[in-house]
């Protein structure tokens, strides 16, 4: 509903745009972390790719509700216009005539299968492969047209050169940087050419990027700004505070801020918050392999050795019943989260429609707990079989977390869990380090919480790594997606089922019926908040339209500054 | 003549030593017998603690201090609220009877959680001190009184003045914490380690001030006189020099309560602390900080009392080295 809301009242905001190319100023953006490179090839932060996004376009975009914008396509390929061929073994593109790129040259196909090379090339490294998943070739039929090639029917074809990840690169600059190469030539990755609104002037890695409109840009109209300046560093708080309250910015991104605080800073009158819904869950993951430290350190969560208490059904589902979403998300996140049963959130076809999860039910699960023979002992904590039901809880260092950990704590404790706290620094828990104790992936904890988030509207790839195949082991060196070590036959075979599948509305149907499976009725994952990317925008900036599926800059084209 | 009349007559004899002519020196020689001169014999104790009450600032200090021990060891026996009991309900509340320091973001009472946040903050700074200390005292005497000994000393003190504290003390959270919390339990065997991880980054200071002073001591004629007749090292130290340099460790080990305390708050900033429901001055200051235009009340407190500790603890050494060191006394 809020949704809703919030970007009907940002298309009405946006439409007096009948000013010309660059009437409208400096643009002042604070992004509290800064961007490093400005190359979405080599980094995947959200800080990378959002100011590369002024500057380099990729074919299509993911709108809010799911649907694709076409950017440099004509139109988006389908099964209808033969974009999509019918055993879905290729995809043809058609792009936009007569695009120029900010030096003057013609943007062709050649560009678009120089990129694909570019990213696919075997010494590189590229950081967003798993998008160049299953191509093939890529072919240039004309200037105008170009043919993706898979080795095998993908049923997801719209993947690589959708969305921010994976803009097209120009040919001509980056020729020379293919391969090894590729991370080193600084002057390329820097300052790319683009097709975008925006053209880089001046980039300090860590601190600035500053950019002027691109006099090559397709809509002679726009932008209507004539330069943009990303500022980085402070943090959150400094960041909300100089959108907010001092007005020395125009837009600042990533504020996860205590509700009350943010809203104390609205009334100052000088700007507002709005959230963008993605994938972004936070969610409860309950180990189900054995973490305790009485094992051998090489055997402790793993899967050889199933966990004492929370394999069994009964127990998980009272651990999720216990917990009031609503009332946790409204005092740590506010605006910026909802209250969620799913691990699919967006979009809605996606998304179960059971929602008794939303309710608070502390007697059903003492009484679910009784029920599988789990009796509370004379400290008050439940055990059976000499079993205790007593929990590690770890989760990364943020005051938030912290909020929801102590309030978990409190609800688990009145239907007799015990739980123990944890908590572990972020690049240390989110790090991919084997020999690190304290990672998501080698989970040495019972229950962990974390937020996870995919980029397409189609779940598959996000799914498949709840796989049996996923779960890290000693022989995998703990890598491994599956970090809850979930293994269910049924899942596998779903999944299975699922990558033979084309129909959308059957993929949804499976899609649906997987993420079940592992949160609403296994209760293997609780998922308890649907969170927002939270930015502020200063009342006299117009135009910005939340977008969960792409940064936060997603269509600086259409900003402008409001009278 | 007692112990520090000797040395203050020693010390003029040094002074005027220093300054005029040589012929002054035989009037500061000792008597022959040092013998009590009968009467009234004063502890040295009592007589610090005479001279420690006229140090006015030492003595406010002391009472406000011995007020923070009592509020946080007392206090939680009388104020029987559980410093982690989330009341949603009663969250961000103002000073109220029910809740005379109002009460944080998920309604847990600030007032408890100030008490038991204390304990643990104070015996932390306490504790590590006491390590700290000993451990500095002992490298510092022995590297000054045995000449051998000194140079590898001096050299593993500089080791460990060289090492970056915080990468170490997170490398020994990560390596012992699991063992550790084992055997001592979660909140025990953390209080262990960063005590012990405190105690063992912080002794250097203490190390280098002790030898220098026993150096310069080694070279009085008091302690020439007593290696003279054959006095044993054991005894040399603990008789002779340690009581000599116990006034630059009393002011190491105040210095080393707070830095102790906030050490604790940088580890539990880094999430390598006492786990998040462990409340601590620190944690409760850094928790605080995101709110603190609207709720200034929950930055203010804990920071008073932390600084109030240190402060207290400061002023508390500076009062005991005064009274301790004879050529100060009565400045």
């Amino acid at each position: 509903m809020t949704k809703a809301l919030v970007s009907a009242f940002a298309l009405l905001a946006a439409t007096p745009a009948l000013a010309e190319r660059g009437a409208d100023g400096d643009l002042k953006v604070l992004y509290w972390q800064a961007a490093a490179v400005l190359n979405p090839y080599l980094s995947t932060g959200a800080k990378d790719i959002d100011a590369a996004s002024m500057v380099i376009e990729p074919l299509a975009l993911v709108a809010n509700d799911g649907s694709l914008i076409p950017q440099l396509a004509a139109e988006i390929p389908t099964l209808e216009n033969g974009g999509i061929a019918a055993d879905f073994s290729h995809v043809i593109w058609k792009l936009k005539p007569d695009v120029l790129w900010s030096d003057g040259s013609p943007f062709t196909a050649e560009d678009v299968k120089f990129t694909a090379d570019y990213c696919r090339a075997p010494d590189f490294g590229c950081a967003v492969l798993a998008e160049f998943d299953g191509i093939d070739s890529v072919e240039v039929l004309d200037p105008l047209s170009v043919k993706i090639n898979f080795s095998y029917p993908k049923f997801v074809p719209l993947q690589a050169f959708v969305g921010g990840r994976t803009p097209i690169l120009q040919k001509a600059q980056f020729e020379g940087c293919t391969g090894a190469a590729g991370a080193s030539c600084s002057d390329q990755n820097f300052a790319p050419i683009g097709t975008g609104p925006f053209r880089v002037t001046n980039f300090v890695p860590g601190d600035v990027a500053q950019f002027e409109a691109n006099p090559n840009y397709r809509d002679p109209q726009k932008p209507a700004f004539a330069t943009v300046t990303i500022k980085g560093g402070g943090d959150a708080m400094s960041a909300a505070r100089a959108v907010l309250e001092t007005g020395e910015y125009d837009f600042a991104w990533n504020l996860q801020l205590d509700p009350e605080t943010v809203k104390r800073m609205e009334a100052a009158g000088k700007g507002a918050v709005y959230a963008s819904f993605g994938t972004m869950v936070e969610r409860i993951e309950l180990n189900q392999s054995n973490p305790s430290s009485s094992l051998p350190s090489e055997e402790r969560s793993s899967a050889a050795h199933p966990h004492p208490f929370l394999t069994d059904p009964a127990v998980r589902r009272a651990l999720s019943m216990a917990i009031d979403r609503p009332l946790m998300t409204e005092l740590t996140y506010g605006p910026a989260g909802s209250p969620t049963c799913t691990i699919t959130p967006v979009p809605a076809a996606y998304v179960s429609e059971d929602v008794t999860c939303l309710t608070q039910d502390i007697e059903g699960a003492k009484a679910v707990l009784e029920e599988a023979g789990w009796i509370a002992g004379a400290d008050g904590i439940r055990e059976k079989d000499g079993v205790r039901l007593e929990i590690l809880f770890q989760t990364t260092v943020n005051a938030v977390r912290q909020d929801v950990q102590a309030m978990v704590k409190q609800w688990w404790s009145e239907i007799g869990v015990a739980t123990e706290l944890k908590t572990v620094e972020g690049s240390s828990f989110f790090g991919g380090d084997p020999g690190n104790p304290d990672s998501l992936a080698r989970f040495m904890a019972d229950a962990q919480m974390y937020t996870d988030a995919y980029y397409l509207p189609d779940p598959a790839s996000f799914l498949d790594e709840f796989t049996c195949a996923s779960i890290p082991s000693p022989e995998s060196q703990w890598q491994g997606s599956n970090s809850l070590r979930f293994c269910d036959a049924a899942f596998d075979q779903q999944m299975a089922q699922m990558h033979q599948t084309s129909d959308p509305a059957e993929r949804q149907r499976i899609a649906r019926e997987m993420a079940d499976i592992v949160a609403i009725e296994g209760h293997y994952m609780l998922p308890l908040i649907h969170r927002g990317m939270v930015s502020a925008r200063a009342n006299s900036l117009a135009g910005t339209v939340p977008n969960g599926w792409e940064g936060s800059l997603w269509n600086v084209a259409d900003w402008s500054r409001a009278e | 003549m007692t112990e520090t009349d000797r040395q203050r007559a020693l010390d003029t004899a040094e002074q005027v030593d220093a300054t005029a002519a040589a012929a002054a020196v035989v009037s500061g020689l000792p008597p022959d017998d040092p013998v009590h001169a009968g009467g009234e014999t004063r502890s040295q104790w009592r007589d610090v603690w005479r001279q420690f009450r006229s140090h006015k600032g030492a003595m406010v200090a002391l009472v406000l201090f011995v007020g923070v021990l009592l509020f946080v060891s007392v206090g939680p026996y009388l104020w029987t609220i559980d410093p982690t009991y989330v009341d949603i309900r009663a969250r961000n509340s103002g000073f109220s009877a029910a809740h005379p320091l109002g009460t944080d973001q998920l309604g847990r009472d600030m007032l408890a959680r100030l008490m038991a946040g204390g304990r643990v903050s104070i015996a932390v700074g306490l504790t590590a001190m006491i390590i700290a200390v000993t451990l500095g005292s002992f490298i510092g005497l022995v590297s000054g009184y045995f000449r051998r000994l000194d140079a590898p000393l001096m050299r593993l003190t500089e080791l460990f003045l060289a090492l970056p504290l915080l990468p170490l003390l997170l490398l020994m959270v990560t390596l012992f914490r699991e063992p550790l919390s084992q055997n001592f339990g979660p909140a025990m065997g953390i209080f262990i380690l960063i005590v012990s991880a405190i105690g063992a980054t912080s002794w250097m200071q203490a190390a280098r001030i002790v030898r220098g002073d026993v150096l310069g001591l080694k070279e009085r004629e008091f302690i020439l006189a007593a290696k003279s007749i054959g006095t044993p090292p054991r005894r040399m130290i603990l008789r002779h020099i340690l009581p000599n340099v116990l006034s630059p460790i009393m002011v190491a080990a105040t210095l080393g309560i707070a830095t102790a305390i906030i050490t604790e708050s940088a580890l539990s900033f880094l999430g390598l602390g006492f786990p998040p429901d462990f409340p601590t001055w620190g944690r409760l200051l850094f928790d605080a900080v995101d709110q603190m235009v609207l709720y200034p009340s929950r930055v203010i407190l804990p920071g008073v009392l932390i600084s109030l500790t240190v402060l207290c603890v400061n002023y508390i050494g500076d009062g005991l080295r005064d009274a301790m060191d004879p050529r100060i006394r009565g400045r």
